[in-house]
């Protein structure tokens, strides 16, 4: 599996999808690498799901390319069809069908012999924890339930790329960290995860690397750290135990410190914005040279969300809509 | 095995295990034309001239256009499945399998023909038992069992059509019911043409329903009238291909 690290998943050349006068995508390049959790974040109609349905060969791109380990989604869709395996926003299981006849139906749709699919689908079931409701019916199932059925018939096939469109919406915290941990296990086997989110924790959770899309646009790419590294501004606060006689000196002091924006003494707290990474040992030494007895230091990098506002001029989401 | 039977088969068998859990409909499916037959033809037949009919038994008369009926209802809720299935968005699980787009269509056609020929043998069972035994016997079954199917696959690829067309299945329902009682009472299935009004008549001339069950009936009440089956049977064979170019023009859209 290592041997395939830094080979090309995705391969994203100046897509375009238009609806009529509207540009759902609007000139998209981007390459998701092999072994790789990418995940393409965005608010609702940011054109992530478009993008989605191009790569699974749902929908056809007005222009542009998308090849998937080489093949193109278009000319050559049946071939990508047979590499992909695909788990869609919705409840897309059959609520009449039992979690057993969903994974049956998907042997014979990927043309596996029966011989091929019976231990398949036991060690399906098994990934996703429901050995033991296979003949139930899925309408009966929980949310959290039925999206791991969702994940056991996109895994059958033994994909090289698992594409999941929101896989935790609507679901309660505990199926959330479930799901997130099988995301996380099928990346240890080495198999290629596209998830599309516009929840910003999951994407920090769980992705090796983030596109930011916003109106069509790819607007920043790179790992969760690296984007939020990238926005420069973590904040140190330094706490200490009574006022310092001359905090003007302070102010000085901690400003002089390599690496440091913006320095505010207020009372028993400073606050020092920094333009890059700093180490902290400068900060403390000045303090402790000024007179000051320490309580506390507070280092705090932006979250993701700030990254999202930086590069988008947005929230993510209006209200947090569970 | 062969790829493409494969997968037909394993979708034909979802809407197979599909209507086996779903007790109501699978009940109302199989035993409404029953009812169609038991109580309306108790109550219609003293309603009506026997002379009018060229026979006797009314409820002879009746059989015909209660297949044909039935075929009608199954093959325009041929497309209901894949509306749901649209909006779960099970639909694109499927078509992001490496599956040839038309054996969904075809799945459809194998179960709305296994289901009508089922609803017309227990609608045929049902008129024995009333004594109404066709004039051409099994040979005659199995010609009424052909344009039954006929009827249900061009009909099924209509609904196909409609569902992909039409965003909302509320508009679906209300379309396939705004043009359901229309072809079924101006047509034959109930009385004949002869004792309608002439500007009736014309208009149950012109409706497809009234051929069909008229040769139906034929093969019921009088034998092997060939020309009238012959004709018919090619016009079915026209209307399906009619129905599903038109329809896979329109899938071919929806689904990319």
């Amino acid at each position: 599996m290592t041997g395939m690290a830094g080979a090309v998943a995705i391969d994203i050349s100046k897509l375009v999808k238009r609806y009529g006068s509207t540009a759902a995508v609007d000139g998209l390049d981007l390459t998701i690498q092999q072994g790789e959790v990418f995940g393409l974040l965005g608010p609702n109609g940011a054109g992530k799901t478009t993008t989605l349905k191009i790569m699974t060969t749902l929908l056809r791109p007005t222009s542009g390319t998308v090849t998937v380990l080489g093949h193109d989604v278009v000319a050559d869709a049946d071939a990508v069809r047979r590499l992909i395996g695909y788990v869609p926003q919705e409840r897309a299981v059959d609520r009449l069908l039992t979690a057993r006849e969903h994974l049956e139906l998907f042997a014979d749709l990927y043309h596996l012999s029966p011989a091929v699919a019976a231990p398949r689908i036991q060690e399906a079931l098994r990934l996703v924890d429901l050995a033991d409701r296979v003949n139930d019916p899925v309408g009966k199932f929980s949310g959290g339930m039925k999206k791991r059925v969702e994940i056991a018939c996109g895994l059958l096939h033994d994909p090289k790329i698992l594409f999941l469109d929101e896989p935790t919406l609507g679901l309660d915290v505990q199926s959330r960290s479930q799901v997130w941990n099988h995301i996380r296990q099928l990346k240890q086997r080495g198999m290629t995860v596209v998830i599309n989110s516009n929840y910003l924790e999951e994407a920090d959770q769980l992705c090796d690397r983030l596109a930011i899309i916003d109106r069509g646009r790819l607007r920043a790419l790179g790992s969760p750290r690296e984007l939020k590294r990238g926005l420069g501004g973590d904040i140190v606060t330094v706490s200490l135990e009574k006022a310092v006689a001359q905090p003007q000196q302070l102010r000085q002091a901690l400003q002089a410190v390599a690496g440091v924006r913006e320095v505010s003494v207020d009372g028993t707290s400073a606050r020092l914005a920094l333009a890059r990474e700093t180490g902290l040992s400068a900060i403390v030494e000045q303090v402790r040279q000024a007179g000051g007895e320490l309580q506390a230091v507070h280092y705090t990098h932006p979250t993701l969300e700030e990254v999202f506002i930086h590069y988008t001029g947005h929230k993510i989401r209006e209200e947090a809509i569970q | 095995m062969n790829p493409y039977w494969q997968e037909t088969g394993a979708l034909t068998r979802r809407w197979f295990r599909r209507l086996l859990r779903e007790r109501m409909t699978l009940i109302f499916g199989l035993f409404q034309p029953m009812l169609w037959l038991l109580l309306f033809g108790s109550s219609f037949k003293n309603a009506t001239n026997p002379l009018a009919f060229g026979t006797g038994n009314y409820f002879a008369f009746m059989t015909a256009g209660v297949v044909v009926m039935t075929v009608l209802n199954s093959g325009l809720a041929g497309g209901v499945d894949l509306i749901f299935d649209r909006e779960t968005g099970f639909l694109d699980r499927l078509l992001a399998s490496p599956i040839a787009r038309s054996s969904i269509i075809v799945s459809r056609f194998l179960f709305v023909s296994a289901l009508s020929a089922l609803q017309i043998l227990i609608i045929l069972g049902t008129a024995l038992l009333l004594h109404v035994v066709p004039a051409t016997g099994l040979a005659g079954i199995g010609a009424i069992l052909l344009v039954g199917v006929l009827l249900g696959v061009g009909l099924t690829a209509l609904s196909l059509g409609l569902a992909f067309k039409i965003s909302s299945h509320s508009g679906f329902f209300s379309l396939i019911g705004f043009i359901t009682l229309p072809l079924i009472f101006i047509s034959s299935a109930l009385v004949s043409v002869e004792t309608m009004p002439v500007w009736l008549k014309a208009v149950a001339l012109l409706n497809p329903m009234t051929w069909t069950i008229n040769a139906v009936r034929s093969l019921i009440l009088h034998g092997w009238l060939w020309t009238q089956l012959v004709i018919v049977i090619g016009a079915l064979i026209a209307f399906d291909i009619g129905c599903v170019t038109l329809s896979s023009r329109i899938l071919r859209r929806a689904v990319g």
